[in-house]
């Protein structure tokens, strides 16, 4: 399903080169549950970007689903985000002036999918928010807020799913609750990438790759 | 996305700022009202001018002394054209309907103890014929009574309000310069111009305005009725033609007379009034300018602050495209907006200057089109600016603004 190739980013500060990423190969699996850990600096935000179609590689090969990413130019990224790629942040990221209905119709819309409405509402009910669907975030707790910005994620039934820290804001119960979304997710055949500097939070994944420098230094299963 | 949500998204925003909205488009409000009022004013003034003047006849070719320069009259003490020359081109010249030789001055008018200056008009007996002036009692004077230097006058309503108190003037005489003329007729009103008010003034045989009120022997103008419109053109080459044999001006000297139709003055008019009209809406689409900037100012301040938004909906899938749209409708709709009050303001305005000027305004459709185009087409050019800006925005540094 995704297919790293000797990917390298570097970023032109200044006069400067900065290489963020270096000769990074992988491969996951459809319905894998991947950890991406690493100490801040590492690298790991870079390739977060890099598979989330968010930016390209400056060198190597991603492959998502048989579609050479680094050939595609900002239309076709961003189609790509849309029908392919769901992202959870760590500090949500919703619209705050919408509804959290409205948040999750919206890459519904970008996509030109028919009934956002009733597709938004099931994704809703998934993540066990659709008595919470006319309110906004800030009538939203923290973990309602990430539960909504999960149902967003895989409102369209996107190929992978990129959490960046997504329980970084949450206190360890909630985090805990949000993992379990998470869990059950996967366990229903939604491929998960977590990205993550907490052990913990790592250690529900089943697979853990480790970075350091802008390499990856380790893969190994969680303890 | 369609473009209808994308029009939903941009009402969310600009709902959430609505006094930022509002004065936003305050400033198209003003310009837009501006431009309508100014030009409704401009437009009033011109139509107003022309119809007034329309009615003293267009098919009148009027022939003065003097010498004429890219329509700016150069004219000394030139006292060349004479009562005969009217004779001459009543007598010689085709399709012509009718000539009258004038001389004219403001003099003083006396009725028992009332005094009124008023501008006597010695004239020709087609004179009313030609200038549109109807007989309202009694009589125009005849041919006979200008040969025999008759001391009869017909006087204008006006005439006839301040010296008359209104009554029947005809058969009563009045003073000019010390000399009794007797009333014979009073012509309908014209009502007035705001520089000239036609009937405020006596007629009197041509004749005898120049010899017993003026002591003069030229004439100060001969108006040539055309039979119709089209043949003006060659009625003016034989008229003119014949002035110069009679004044004998040899080959490649400039004439001592012109020669010029009503038509063309209406169009110099015309047109000068229309530069007023263009100068006053040139003037007022300034602050439409400035409108314009106003949005642009206020947009980029909304792109800075919803760079995280820009950012989320990038993330999402929103192309460049839809996040180009979404700024533009915003501000299209400002435009919008401001062009939609700006009209009604308008259209108030210039209503309440005719109500309280007492001066005609006209709003003409393509007036209100005009300024609703030009306002809609600043808002997509002030608000491209920002709005490729938005969509521009790297993703990723765009979701870590903070």
């Amino acid at each position: 399903m995704i297919q790293v190739e000797k990917l390298g980013k570097v970023y032109q500060l200044g006069r400067h080169e900065l290489a963020a990423l270096k000769d990074v190969s992988f491969e996951i699996e459809r319905g894998e549950y991947v950890a991406i850990m690493g100490p801040s600096g590492s690298g790991k935000s870079t390739l977060m970007n890099l598979l989330g179609c968010l930016d390209l590689p400056t060198t190597g090969k991603y492959r998502l689903e048989s579609i050479d990413v680094q050939t595609l130019d900002q239309n076709q990224l961003a189609e790509v985000r849309n029908k392919r790629i769901g992202f959870v942040f760590q500090n949500f990221n919703l619209l705050p002036r919408a509804t959290a209905l409205e948040n999750i119709e919206l890459p519904l819309l970008y996509g030109r999918v028919p009934n956002p409405q009733k597709i938004a509402l099931q994704a809703l009910e998934k993540v066990g928010l659709a008595d919470r669907a006319k309110h906004r975030p800030n009538e939203l707790s923290g973990g309602e807020r990430q539960r909504a910005a999960i149902a967003r994620a895989l409102v369209n039934q996107p190929a992978i799913i990129l959490a960046d820290e997504p329980t970084g804001n949450l206190d360890s119960k909630t985090g805990e609750e949000i993992m379990d979304v998470f869990g059950r997710l996967n366990r229903d055949g939604t491929t998960l990438i977590v990205v993550t500097h907490d052990p913990i939070i790592a250690g529900h994944s089943r697979r853990i790759l480790k970075m350091q420098d802008g390499r990856l230094v380790g893969e190994n299963a969680p303890c | 996305m369609l473009i209808w949500d994308l029009f939903k998204m941009a009402m969310r925003s600009l709902l959430a700022n609505k006094l930022r909205t509002f004065l936003t488009a305050l400033g198209i409000i003003i310009g837009v009202a501006s431009v309508i009022s100014m030009i409704s004013i401009g437009e009033g003034a011109r139509q107003q001018t022309l119809s007034t003047i329309a009615k003293f006849g267009t098919n009148i070719i009027t022939v003065k002394p003097g010498q004429k320069k890219n329509r700016h009259v150069r004219s000394g003490k030139v006292e060349t054209l004479t009562l005969d020359d009217a004779y001459a081109i009543n007598e010689h010249i085709r399709r012509i309907t009718g000539v009258a030789a004038q001389v004219y001055q403001s003099k003083q008018l006396k009725y028992g103890n009332k005094n009124s200056n008023s501008l006597v008009r010695g004239v020709g007996p087609a004179y009313a014929r030609l200038a549109n002036f109807k007989i309202d009692h009694g009589r125009f004077f005849s041919e006979q009574e200008v040969k025999s230097f008759r001391k009869v006058a017909v006087v204008g309503a006006t005439v006839v309000k301040n010296l008359f108190q209104g009554a029947d003037p005809v058969g009563k005489t009045i003073k000019v310069e010390g000399n009794n003329y007797v009333v014979i007729g009073t012509t309908e009103p014209k009502g007035a111009l705001s520089w000239f008010d036609p009937d405020d003034q006596i007629f009197v045989p041509v004749s005898t305005a120049q010899k017993r009120i003026f002591g003069m022997d030229h004439v100060e103008a001969i108006d040539v009725q055309a039979r119709n419109i089209e043949e003006i053109d060659a009625i003016k080459k034989d008229v003119k033609q014949l002035i110069r044999a009679r004044h004998n001006i040899p080959l490649g000297k400039e004439n001592d007379f012109f020669v010029q139709n009503s038509s063309e003055w209406l169009n110099s008019w015309g047109d000068a009034a229309k530069t007023f009209t263009y100068l006053l809406g040139g003037i007022a689409a300034i602050s439409l300018m400035v409108g314009g900037i106003g949005i642009m100012n206020i947009m980029l301040v909304s792109v800075t602050e919803r760079t995280r938004e820009i950012g989320i909906r990038k993330a999402i899938g929103a192309k460049r495209k839809e996040i180009l749209q979404q700024f533009l409708i915003e501000s299209v709709f400002i435009s919008f907006l401001g062009g939609g009050i700006g009209i009604g303001l308008g259209i108030i305005i210039s209503k309440t200057v005719s109500k309280i000027g007492g001066w005609d305004t006209i709003v003409s459709f393509q007036t209100i089109l005009l300024a609703f185009c030009f306002s809609v087409a600043i808002g997509v050019f002030f608000g491209f600016y920002p709005a490729n800006k938005a969509a521009k925005l790297n993703p990723i540094e765009a979701l870590r603004y903070e």
